[in-house]
């Protein structure tokens, strides 16, 4: 079997009484998109913070790249290779959609405390942003201001952002939320093609993106992960639909 | 040309032709006066870099326009006393030239601002604009106990200091070296903006999550840019004190920070030339408002509470419209 790029051991955050993440240990292979799902308030983000960093685990570490990185900023990690995508699109919106491309290829080469030469001419920069809106098919909007981007657009280039980054991994944190039936039909495609480059860890609420496109699937419930495997043993899984599915149905 | 362009090539000009016709129409104090508005615009440029581009709201760059008078006053009082300013461990003696001064305001202008940003940087929203206060504060009452160097009457300098090849008691001559200093000023900050390091500020002040995410730190970007920011006022602060040959603890005061918060909003927070924008207007509006009244700050209050309300982005916003992006 291949080795895990990404390795969550034992990761555990209580917020007082409550325990949103549970002993978690969940990992990410190459190749491989895991998506994880679960209802609302299961503790998906918080998971999902504590691997990009910004919230610290009570106890547990998170092991990137055979690196214990639990201790390491949110930066830091970014520039070890973790591409994140927010479920709330955080994008420099006074920006053109080409700014915020070459900002994510600019943080990734580093040298930001350059104060002479214009950016927005650097060719390097240039080609690897425009190189990432291609690739999510923004292409054609660089010179947009990103305020004007469609809810859809903008989530695409969150995406290029993340891209830019040539990241070992991609963190993704709702990538669907909001988007109409055409909107993440053309997302699932832009992913299915992205794990090619990096897994992708998927947090998602849209089950038929998920189906579509997870190779495994992680179910969170309370802050604890209670089944990983396949789409068809997940679809299958009693408890799962019993905790999860079932509650769907239901409302 | 862009508007902007057009727009910032004018007030350029506006503030040379002025020079100029005081000149020719033997009108020394009005030079005085426009020289008096290129200072204002330096140190509102200074602010501009951190509050516009940083999104940093200080409300403590008097520290710095402070600083820079006092380095002025004290290295020009032990000039003119024959004093040397300190003994040991080396002698180091006053000085009368400019840009010695100039160098040594910028100099300490940024080291303050470099342990005033470390400190207050930790904090946003505000309670930074009160931490950013609070050491303009301690400055000020510091600088009023100071007797040694005048305390609360200030300091005194008979003679303005020198530059090479000039005779800065002409006003005209000294407009010009202030003049041309706000053009290397302002062509700094224009690439700065345009830089990799200007592109990650702004970035920053937008949205500090997306900065995380892509690798690079805030803290560092705003600190970096405090430190410009701290550095520019300071070299104003040192003009300021120049241009009056005298300096008080009035430069430290909160007002100060104030007057120079209003040049940054008056012109256009953001806007790279917003703030000579916003220094002329004030200058104009003291001149003429304050020939009406001596409580000519009413009308100041009135007009700039219409701009905060009715249009937010200043006399530029108003004149060269929204922002473009930079290419």
């Amino acid at each position: 079997m291949t080795e895990p790029i990404l390795d969550i051991r034992g990761v555990t955050k209580r917020f007082g009484a409550l325990a949103a993440s549970d002993d978690i240990s969940l990992d990410l292979r190459p190749g491989e998109i895991h998506a994880l799902i679960g209802p609302n308030g299961a503790g998906k983000s918080t998971l999902i913070q504590q691997i990009a960093g910004g919230l610290a685990p009570d106890s547990g570490r998170v092991l990137f790249d055979g690196r214990d990185v639990t201790a390491l900023s949110t930066a830091a990690r970014a520039q070890l290779g973790m591409g994140r995508t927010f479920q709330i699109s955080a994008l420099a919106m006074d920006y053109t959609v080409l700014q915020n491309a070459v900002l994510g290829a600019l943080g990734a080469r580093g040298g930001v405390f350059r104060f002479f030469r214009p950016v927005m001419r650097d060719a390097a920069l240039l080609a690897r942003a425009r190189a990432a809106l291609d690739e999510v098919g923004l292409a054609e909007f660089e010179a947009m201001r990103t305020s004007e981007l469609s809810h859809g657009q903008r989530r695409q280039l969150e995406v290029a952002v993340a891209l830019t980054l040539a990241p070992r991994i991609f963190l993704m944190d709702e990538p669907m939320a909001g988007l109409g039936s055409e909107g993440s039909q053309r997302l699932t495609g832009i992913l299915d093609r992205l794990r090619r480059r990096a897994p992708i860890l998927l947090v998602e609420h849209d089950m038929d993106a998920v189906f579509a496109l997870a190779d495994r699937i992680s179910v969170l419930v309370y802050g604890q992960i209670i089944a990983t495997g396949s789409v068809a043993e997940i679809r299958s899984d009693a408890e799962v639909r019993r905790a999860y599915l079932g509650e769907e149905d239901e409302a | 040309m862009k508007r902007e362009m057009v727009f910032n090539l004018a007030l350029l000009a506006l503030i040379l032709g002025v020079a100029l016709w005081a000149q020719a129409s033997d009108e020394p104090f009005l030079i005085t006066l426009t020289t008096r508005a290129v200072i204002f615009a330096i140190a509102g440029v200074g602010l501009n870099f951190a509050l516009g581009f940083g999104g940093l709201v200080s409300f403590g760059h008097a520290a710095f326009f402070g600083l820079g008078g006092y380095v002025m006053g004290v290295l020009a009082y032990h000039a003119q006393t024959y004093t040397p300013l300190f003994e040991a461990p080396l002698l180091i003696q006053g000085t009368k030239s400019m840009p010695v001064i100039w160098l040594v305001s910028i100099l300490l202008s940024s080291l303050l601002a470099l342990a005033i940003g470390a400190l207050s940087l930790r904090t946003s929203g505000v309670y930074f604009i009160m931490i950013t206060l609070a050491f303009a504060q301690m400055l000020y009452y510091f600088a009023i106990s100071w007797a040694a160097y005048g305390g609360e009457d200030g300091l005194s300098i008979y003679v303005r200091n020198g530059f090479p090849g000039l005779n800065t008691m002409d006003p005209l001559q000294f407009f010009a070296l202030c003049f041309a200093l706000l053009l290397i000023v302002l062509l700094l900050v224009s690439l700065a903006a345009r830089s990799a390091f200007g592109l990650a500020l702004g970035a920053a002040r937008q949205n500090e999550a997306r900065v995380q995410a892509v690798g690079q730190t805030p803290y560092r970007l705003y600190l970096v840019a405090f430190v410009i920011s701290g550095a520019i006022t300071g070299l104003a602060g040192a003009l300021f004190a120049d241009l009056n040959r005298f300096v008080s603890p009035v430069m430290f005061s909160w007002q100060t920070s104030g007057e120079i918060m209003v040049f940054v909003i008056l012109g256009g927070v953001g806007r790279i030339f917003g703030p000579v924008a916003g220094a002329v207007l004030f200058i104009l509006l003291e001149h003429l408002l304050g020939g009406l009244s001596a409580y000519w700050h009413i009308y100041l209050g009135a007009i700039l509470l219409g701009v905060v309300l009715f249009a937010r982005g200043g006399l530029y916003g108003l004149i060269a419209g929204r922002e473009v992006a930079h290419d």
